[in-house]
């Protein structure tokens, strides 16, 4: 079992969409949303996911593409 | 002595051990530092600062470790100039430069860098790692070097020759990830989890961030314990900029310096401007984008402070201002012609971010104002060297010399006239 934390950032058109609820439907993973701000035409979410580390590369794989921007927690490593 | 007691979430506020860690178990917040000021205040004063070395450990009280044995290459106490000519290009009276293209590696990256060596050697951590597109990787490599760490330094492809030169010479791990920007980002977090390394900005970023704080504190002490009126900052992460306003709001808890009133504002390039496009609609919600500008040490597309770096210039009636390739470009330019600067492109960004701020009456004209510019131009040639004079190419003789530079001169008088 492996856990993994992420950012997702959606756009208007996918707010509406129940991504996160598909997520744990279609694949074997526990989402635990830790974190989240979602106003009309934007929004982000930090959850956790738990499961097989090959389950949950594959669910974001689906998830990103949705068109939902995956990013780690901390934002940007690369740097200046 | 270091007063840090806790690492805080900048989120929940929950506490947590002073450890190699950098998100909050609870709500997945960044951790920050906190500090025990009271103890803090019955320890320093303007005459312990004073007497302390000329680089950033004077505030060593102030910072997240002990200073003892630190990894120290002499970063910080850079030159605080006043900007009298470009000042009075850009109709400002009380223009200062902070010039941190002073130090070890060339940029202010040495700051954040030599406390999060430090911090990583007090936790038994052999090496150092991090991802740049190369001020961060020259300090990394350098201070690694000085303290006998082993260094691993991830970057993308297509760099400045001199800011991959200026990692190599250092004898680092260095390794040129062959993906775009965000694949290097996915390894690296990816990396991050998998070794037992310091990673400077992630498992130490912490630490790391409040190297940033000193810039705030230089500047108060260089003009005379007082903040100045106005910070122009260059934006990436958006992390400097706001422990610059950290550093200034500390001094006058600890009753070194008057309360602060300082507006911040903050400066990116066109090419990467989420904090500024944020800012201009009125959110603090920070899309992430795809950077794409000469300014590549400013060229973070998510910007892990970008929430925090809204929020300080909301309270300080700050701005935010975006500069094109080509007015970064005339921004090198102006500063070097007038000051005697050369900066890399994020110096660019500031000065032609600093124009615009005094054409739309963001800064007012006797304001005391203090530009930041954070790393040197040699690492950047690429970026101004097609827009400069090429030298008089002269045969050996008076004769020749003079012919070449009546021509130099007719040629600028028809330009000028044009
Ligand atoms: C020269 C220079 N200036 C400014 C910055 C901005 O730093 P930050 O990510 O803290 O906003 C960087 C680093 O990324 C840099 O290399
Ligand atoms: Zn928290």
């Amino acid at each position: 079992m492996a856990t993994h934390r992420v950012k997702f950032t959606f756009l208007q058109q996918l707010i509406t969409l129940p991504i996160i609820y598909d997520l744990g439907k279609q694949f074997k993973i526990v989402t635990n949303i830790r974190r989240a701000d979602v106003t009309e035409d934007r929004g982000w979410v930090v959850l956790e996911l738990v499961g097989d580390m090959e389950e949950i590369e594959r669910g974001l794989e689906w998830v990103a593409a949705k068109g939902v921007r995956v990013d780690p927690v901390q934002g940007d490593i690369v740097e200046g | 002595m270091s007063f840090a007691k806790a690492l805080r979430c900048r989120e929940c506020q929950r506490e947590y051990p002073l450890e190699a860690e950098y998100v909050c178990d609870f709500c997945f917040g960044p951790l920050e530092v906190a500090y025990d000021y009271d103890a803090m205040r019955e320890a320093v004063s303007h005459e312990s600062i004073e007497a302390g070395p000329a680089s950033i450990w004077r505030y060593a009280d102030l910072l997240p470790c002990e200073p003892d044995n630190r990894v120290d290459i002499q970063a910080g106490f850079t030159p605080l100039i006043r900007a009298n000519r470009l000042g009075k290009e850009l109709g400002l009276t009380n223009l200062y430069l902070k010039n941190d293209c002073m130090n070890p590696t060339w940029s202010f990256k040495d700051r954040v860098v030599t406390v999060a060596a430090t911090k990583a050697k007090e936790f038994g951590f052999d090496t150092l790692a991090c991802a740049s597109t190369g001020n961060l990787a020259n300090s990394v490599a350098a201070h690694a070097a000085s303290a006998g760490l082993d260094a691993f330094v991830f970057i993308p492809p297509d760099l400045e020759q001199g800011k991959i030169t200026g990692s190599s010479i250092y004898n680092p791990t260095l390794v040129c990830v062959n993906g775009n920007y965000d694949d290097v980002n996915r390894l690296c977090s990816e990396l991050a989890g998998k070794y037992p390394w310091a990673f400077v900005n992630v498992n130490m970023r912490p630490y790391y961030a409040e190297g940033s704080k000193t810039l705030g504190y230089e500047v108060a002490e260089q003009l005379g314990w007082r903040a100045p009126d106005h910070c122009v900052v260059p934006m990436a992460s958006g992390s400097l900029y706001v422990k610059i306003w950290k550093g200034l709001q500390e001094l006058a808890k600890l009753w070194l310096i008057d309360s602060v009133q300082t507006k911040m504002s903050g400066a990116q390039a066109l090419g990467c401007s989420p904090i500024v496009t944020a800012f201009e609609a009125g959110t603090k919600n920070v899309q992430p984008v795809r950077p794409s500008t000469i300014a590549k040490s400013l060229a973070i597309g998510n910007p892990a402070d970008g929430f925090y770096a809204l929020g300080v210039m909301e309270e300080t009636g700050g701005r935010a201002v975006t500069s094109t390739d080509d007015e970064i470009v005339e921004g090198m330019k102006l500063l070097a012609r007038t000051e005697g600067i050369f900066a890399e492109t994020a110096g660019g960004v500031v000065v032609a971010g600093l124009k615009k701020l005094v054409e739309s009456g963001g800064i007012g004209k006797d304001e005391v104002t203090v530009a930041f510019i954070t790393g040197a131009g040699l690492k950047t040639q690429e970026a101004v060297i097609d827009t400069l004079e090429p030298p008089l190419q002269v045969e050996p003789t008076i004769a020749a010399f003079e012919e070449a530079l009546g021509e130099r001169r007719e040629a600028d008088v028809q330009a000028a006239s044009a």
